[in-house]
């Protein structure tokens, strides 16, 4: 019996599906019949309630990072969050310094972000990651200056899911004095966060990787010692000025519920995921030429990032169609680039454009994943019969030595 | 993205995937692209004394629209001689497939691939003409 329902979801990494749970909640802030006040309006019941509201889902978002809700800023977004933190922290120690280090594996969000920066007269030192995707804490620690200001290092990657030691690098920032910034998009729900124990300063969120709507995010920014920012967005002084604008009280209320069974169920979740994952690369592991991108251990149970050989992604994925799986990231599959990433992480560019990134989340079966792994299996077989390079990998030759003529 | 029918269809069936003989007089084989652009497309074609092309084979890493480009090409060459196929242009591949513009440089490596093969060819053939003349 089949309740296969194609296409299947496999990159839960990219976005979620709402839960039932949050959508239901979010409802109840909409309409007439609903708690639709603004909840800055200070002068009658409907605002008064839709400001409750707020402040649980505020309370929600910072027990599961271990905070003060009074630390927690509503965005629209990680990438919002991740310009707030990285420019308003930038700007307003601008007198300080105006050194930044991240990694070259971050989020567009982050080194778009620093880009900018650098235009306008900030420095930006880009880190090689190692070949795990892990920071190599020796030349983290040698690119720190006195006029560093900000460091910015994710916490799970989205493309390779490999998980930072957020806690050891928050130790050495904290040490020199220096604003640490982490990208935590993909974290909640799948890795225990305490802002507290790990030292961060300021933490990008969002809402649509944890089930919860897209649209809405949130930054942390701690209040001891305090952490001040530059706003980038001014208007009618909301949240403590550094972000202005109306709350968008479904939104908020449907972050708050998604947190909070993020923070409730994660524990139980993550075995299941684990289970999931390891049945996938079971399923194929075997087969010759394919390689795990990123550390197996270090890593969220979500995540399956693979390279197979000499089959170039697109088409990989194209044979794939009943399975929604991503090639590098959602944001640069629709260029012919080879993922950042996987080149930041040393993979040559044969298998950087041979990649897959299988993400499994809540709502995925055993079933979903026995069909993924034969379809992934077949796809595979069939490209590789296609492929020139295979034949020539078969007969011996290295397609290193090759001279090919580049176009 | 979304791709054409065209596309699907010769993705889906791909038409003449295969290998001929590299080594034989009548073969050429043309290889374009690099794997460092994720693209590689092998085309060979047999050719037979009166310069009809008899035979088309093609292997392709490559995105869909490079599959299917390939694919095409080995369809579009059959029967024809090295000259009519050296007409050959991008354009009409483009056009037959309606590749999308990020699509077009699939549709070139095609065009590459057809020169390439029939450069290899002729290379050949002149190769066998002067040893024979020397041998006579
Ligand atoms: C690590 C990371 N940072 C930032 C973002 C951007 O988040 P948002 O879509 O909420 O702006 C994403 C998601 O695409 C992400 O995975
Ligand atoms: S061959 Fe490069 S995108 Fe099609």
């Amino acid at each position: 019996m089949s309740s296969l329902n194609i296409p299947i979801y496999m990159d839960y990494s990219a976005t979620t599906p709402v839960d039932e749970r949050v959508a239901a909640k979010m409802a109840e802030c909409l309409t007439k019949q609903g708690h639709f006040g603004n909840p800055a309006s200070r002068s009658h019941p409907f605002g008064w309630h839709a400001d409750e509201l707020v402040e649980q889902a505020r309370d929600n978002v910072a027990t599961l990072l271990g905070a003060n809700s009074k630390e927690i800023v509503w965005t629209s977004g990680a990438t919002e969050s991740d310009n707030l933190a990285i420019k308003g922290a930038a700007r307003f120690n601008v007198k300080k310094g105006k050194h930044i280090v991240t990694l070259k594996t971050e989020h567009k969000a982050v080194l778009d972000t620093c880009r900018q920066l650098e235009r306008e007269g900030f420095e930006v030192t880009y880190l090689d990651p190692m070949e795990n995707g892990l920071l190599d804490m020796d030349a983290f620690k040698a690119a720190l200056r006195d006029d560093t200001t900000v460091v910015s290092i994710m916490h799970v990657n989205n493309e390779i899911g490999v998980i930072q030691d957020i806690a050891a690098i928050g130790q050495i920032t904290r040490e020199r004095g220096i604003i640490f910034h982490v990208d935590a998009a993909q974290s909640p729900g799948k890795v225990a966060i305490d802002v507290n124990a790990m030292n961060v300063d300021l933490m990008s969120l969002c809402a649509h990787k944890v089930y919860g709507p897209k649209g809405i995010g949130a930054l942390y920014v701690r209040r001891k010692p305090r952490i001040r920012l530059e706003a980038q967005i001014h208007g009618g002084g909301h949240e403590r000025g550094m972000r202005s604008g109306t709350l968008a009280t479904h939104q908020i209320v449907g972050m708050g519920e998604a947190f909070r069974i993020a923070h409730e169920e994660m524990d139980e979740e993550n075995v299941r995921m684990g289970a999931l994952r390891d049945r996938l690369w079971n399923g194929v592991s075997d087969m010759e030429e394919i390689y795990l991108n990123g550390d197996l251990e270090q890593r969220i149970p979500g995540n399956l990032n693979v390279s197979f050989n000499f089959v170039e992604g697109e088409s990989l994925i194209m044979s794939m169609k009943d399975i929604a799986v991503s090639s590098g990231s959602a944001c640069t599959s629709a260029s012919l680039e080879p993922s950042y990433v996987l080149r930041a992480i040393g993979r040559n560019d044969e298998l950087a454009h041979s990649s897959i990134r299988f993400t499994i989340g809540r709502f995925t079966t055993e079933e979903e994943i026995d069909f993924t792994i034969a379809k992934t299996r077949e796809a595979v077989e069939k490209l590789r019969d296609l492929s020139p390079l295979w034949d020539m990998h078969k007969e011996g030759i290295d397609l290193d030595t090759v001279e090919w003529a580049s176009h | 993205m979304a791709y054409s029918d065209k596309v699907l269809d010769h993705y889906e069936n791909p038409r003449n995937v295969g290998v001929l003989d590299k080594d034989d007089p009548n073969v050429g084989t043309g290889m374009v692209g690099a794997p460092a652009c994720g693209d590689v497309m092998r085309l060979q074609i047999k050719v037979n004394d009166d310069g009809i092309i008899e035979d088309a084979k093609f292997k392709t890493y490559g995105c869909g629209s490079a599959i299917a480009s390939s694919s095409l090409v080995t369809e579009m060459v059959k029967g024809k001689t090295l000259e009519e196929v050296g007409e050959i242009r991008n354009k009409h591949i483009a056009d037959e497939l309606a590749l999308p513009p990020v699509k077009i440089h699939c549709s070139v490596l095609a065009e590459d691939a057809i020169a390439a093969a029939i450069a290899d060819i002729k290379a050949k053939r002149t190769e066998k003409d002067s040893s024979e003349a020397v041998a006579s």
